[in-house]
C-alpha cells in the first residue's frame, strides 16, 4: 500500500483566462509512445471554438493597444514563468517517451524562443515599416498591423516547442488566438496554459483546445470572425488543404502553412513569422501651411 | 369594475420562482425551431436609441435598420416599433411613414420620473401630437415605496386618458423595486390602472430585466387575465444582449402564458445590441458558418 493516494493533473481546455471543461464533455484517451494511458484530455466541440474565438476577439482591442514594450515584457515573463518550471515540463515529455537530454533542449529552446519574439516586439515596426517617397507634399508611410484573430493548429510533433513557436509570433504582433493542440501529445500545451496564465497575458490573448483536427477544422477556417489560420503540417491530405482553401475564401483569411519537420531548426524562427498575421497600413500626413 | 386591494396582491415565493427559470431554461431549441423562433424574436424587438447623444441622424439610420434589418436577407422580418425619445419622435415618425412599424416614445419624465405631474402630461400629450402611436411611460417608485399606491394609480390612468388609443407601456423599473413582491403589486396596479403592456426597466438601472422579473409579471398578467378576460402585454427591457437569452424569454412566455401571447402585439423586447446577435445567428443557422460583426451595421 502505498502513504497517501496518487493526485493525477485533470486536463482542461484554456478559454478566455479560465480552464473548463469542454461543454461537449467528451474525452479522449493520450497514449505515450509504448501505449500506455497517460491521462484524458477534452475532445473540444465546434462550440468550444466559438467561446475561444469569441473570447479572443473580446482580448484584441486591448491586446493590441498595449505598447509593444508591454507586449514584450509580457512575453518575457511568460519565458521567466517557464524558466521556473522546467522540471515540470522537462518530465511532462518524457513520460510521452523524449528521451531525458532531448526533453531539457526542447525546454529549454522553448524559453529560448520566446525571449527572441520578445526581442523583437518593440523591433518589428521599425524594420518592418517605411517613409515611403511620393511626389506631392505629403509624409507617406507604412506600418504593419494586428490582424485580428487568429486560428493555429499547433504542430503535432515537438508538443511544447512547435506550440511557443506558433503562438509567439502571432501575440508577438498583437494578435490574439485559438490553438489547437497537438492531437496525440495534448498535455504539454494545456500546461503551457497554466504558464500563460500566470504571466500578465490578459484573459483571452491565448486560447488553448485539445481535439481532433479533422472535426474541428470546419469551424476553424470558416469562421467569419477569424482572420486568419495558421497551420504547420507536412503530410496534410489534399482533400483538407483544399476545403482550409476554400473556407478561407468566405471572408479572405490569411491562410499560412509553414511545414516544418523539426523546430530545432534555424528556420524555424524568424521576423516574417510576425509579418505573416500583419496588415500594412499606409497613411497620406499632408505636409506644410 | 372592481380595484382589488394591493395589500392583497399574492406573496411570491422567491425560490420557486428561480427554479422554475432555471428548469425552463434548460430547453432546448434548436434547427428549424431555432430560426423561427429567432425570427419571431426579431420581430418583436422594440428597436431602441435612449441616449443624451442621440441625433436626428442617429434615429434615421435606426429606422433603415428597422425597415430591413439585414441587407442580404429581404425575407427577415422587420421589427415590432423605434423606440426614441420624445423631441425625436416626429424624425422617427417621418422616416416610417407607410410602413407597419410602430414609433414608440419614452415620456413621463424618463428615466428618472421626478417631474411634477403636469410636465408629465404635457411631455405625454406633445409625442402623441408629434406621432407616436406607443408611450413607454415611467412610474414614480419613490411614491411607490413610500405606499402611495393611490398616487401611483392615479399618474398612470392620467397618463392613459391622454393617451387615448395608443398603446400605453408602463415601466415598473423592477431594479428600484427591491423585492418580488413589490413587482407583483406594481404589475397589479399598473394593469388596473390602464396599461396595455408592462414593462420591467428603463435599461438606465442596473438590475435591468432579469428573467425570474419576467416570469413574475407574467404571472401577474394571466392572474389578471383569468379575472377579467383582458390580455394584457409584457415587455422586458435592458441587459437582453443575446439571442440565446431572448429564446429563453419566449419560452418563459409561452410556459406561462401560452401560445396567444407569442405576438409582436402582446410581447416585445426592448434592446438595442440584441438585433445584431439575432441577425448574427439566424445567417449563422442559414449559412452553418458562424459570424463576424464586421459584417453588420454597428446601429
Amino acid at each position: 500500500m502505498p502513504d497517501r493516494v496518487n493526485v493525477l493533473k485533470t486536463y482542461k481546455t484554456y478559454i478566455d483566462g479560465a480552464f473548463p471543461r469542454t461543454e461537449s464533455g467528451r474525452h479522449y484517451k493520450v497514449y505515450d509512445r509504448e501505449g500506455n494511458i497517460l491521462a484524458n484530455a477534452c475532445q473540444c466541440s465546434r462550440k468550444d471554438v466559438r467561446r475561444a474565438v469569441v473570447a479572443a476577439r473580446g482580448s484584441f482591442p486591448g491586446w493590441s493597444d498595449r505598447t509593444a514594450y508591454n507586449r514584450g515584457q509580457i512575453l518575457y515573463r511568460i519565458a521567466e514563468m517557464l524558466e521556473t518550471r522546467k522540471g515540470q515540463f522537462t518530465e511532462e515529455l518524457e513520460r510521452t517517451g523524449y528521451k531525458a537530454k532531448r526533453a531539457v533542449a526542447e525546454v529549454e529552446s522553448s524559453i529560448d524562443r520566446l525571449i527572441y519574439y520578445a526581442g523583437w516586439s518593440d523591433k518589428y515596426q521599425q524594420v518592418f515599416g517605411s517613409i515611403n517617397p511620393v511626389a506631392s507634399s505629403h509624409f507617406n508611410f507604412s506600418l504593419p498591423e494586428p490582424t485580428g484573430v487568429v486560428t493555429i493548429w499547433a504542430p503535432e510533433e515537438q508538443p511544447l516547442l512547435g506550440l511557443v513557436s506558433v503562438i509567439a509570433p502571432v501575440i508577438t504582433g498583437g494578435n490574439s488566438c485559438v490553438v489547437l493542440a497537438s492531437e496525440t501529445y495534448p498535455l504539454s500545451a494545456i500546461s503551457f496554459a497554466e504558464v500563460l496564465n500566470s504571466s500578465d497575458v490578459p484573459a483571452g490573448v491565448v486560447n488553448i483546445l485539445t481535439g481532433s483536427r479533422t472535426e474541428l477544422l470546419d469551424p476553424m477556417t470558416s469562421h467569419m470572425d477569424v482572420n486568419a489560420f495558421f497551420y504547420t503540417n507536412p503530410d496534410i491530405e489534399v482533400q483538407q488543404q483544399k476545403q482550409i482553401d476554400e473556407n478561407g475564401a468566405l471572408n479572405v483569411k490569411r491562410i499560412i502553412r509553414k511545414p516544418m519537420e523539426d523546430w530545432q531548426d534555424k528556420e524555424a524562427k524568424s521576423p516574417y513569422f510576425i509579418t505573416d498575421f500583419q496588415e500594412i497600413k499606409t497613411t497620406w500626413h499632408p505636409v506644410g501651411f | 369594475m372592481n380595484i382589488p386591494d394591493y395589500s392583497q396582491s399574492p406573496p411570491i415565493d422567491q425560490v420557486g420562482v428561480e427554479e422554475r427559470v432555471a428548469r425552463l431554461n434548460s430547453r432546448s431549441i434548436k434547427k428549424e425551431s431555432k430560426i423561427k423562433a429567432l425570427e419571431m424574436a426579431l420581430s418583436m424587438v422594440d428597436l431602441t436609441t435612449l441616449e443624451g447623444m442621440d441625433t436626428a441622424g442617429k434615429v434615421i439610420q435606426l429606422c433603415q435598420k428597422a425597415k430591413r434589418p439585414h441587407p442580404y436577407q429581404p425575407d427577415l422580418p422587420t421589427v415590432a416599433a423605434v423606440c426614441v425619445y420624445p423631441r425625436l419622435v416626429s424624425v422617427a415618425e417621418k422616416a416610417l411613414r407607410g410602413t407597419s412599424i410602430h414609433v414608440a416614445s419614452v415620456a413621463t419624465a424618463f428615466p428618472s420620473g421626478m417631474a411634477p405631474l403636469e410636465v408629465k402630461l404635457e411631455e405625454t400629450r406633445q409625442a402623441i401630437e408629434d406621432g407616436a402611436d406607443e408611450v413607454d411611460m415611467v412610474i414614480s417608485r419613490g411614491e411607490f415605496l413610500e405606499g402611495n399606491y393611490n398616487y401611483v394609480f392615479d399618474e398612470i390612468a392620467a397618463v392613459k386618458e391622454i393617451v387615448g388609443k395608443a398603446h400605453l407601456k408602463v415601466i415598473l423599473e423592477t431594479g428600484e423595486l427591491q423585492t418580488y413582491g413589490n413587482i407583483r403589486k406594481a404589475s397589479d396596479l399598473a394593469m388596473h390602472a390602464g396599461a396595455d403592456f408592462i414593462k420591467t426597466s428603463t435599461g438606465k438601472v442596473k438590475p435591468a430585466a432579469t428573467q425570474p422579473v419576467t416570469l413574475v409579471m407574467l404571472e401577474a398578467i394571466r392572474d389578471y387575465y383569468y379575472r377579467t378576460g383582458h390580455m394584457v402585454g409584457m415587455k422586458p427591457a435592458g441587459g437582453i444582449r443575446k439571442a440565446k437569452q431572448a429564446i429563453q424569454y419566449l419560452v418563459l412566455v409561452n410556459e406561462t402564458l401560452g401560445g396567444n401571447w407569442l405576438h409582436p402585439d402582446y410581447f416585445r423586447f426592448g434592446a438595442s445590441s440584441l438585433t445584431n446577435d439575432l441577425l448574427l445567428q439566424i445567417v449563422k443557422q442559414k449559412t452553418g458558418v458562424y459570424q463576424s460583426l464586421d459584417y453588420f451595421s454597428n446601429d
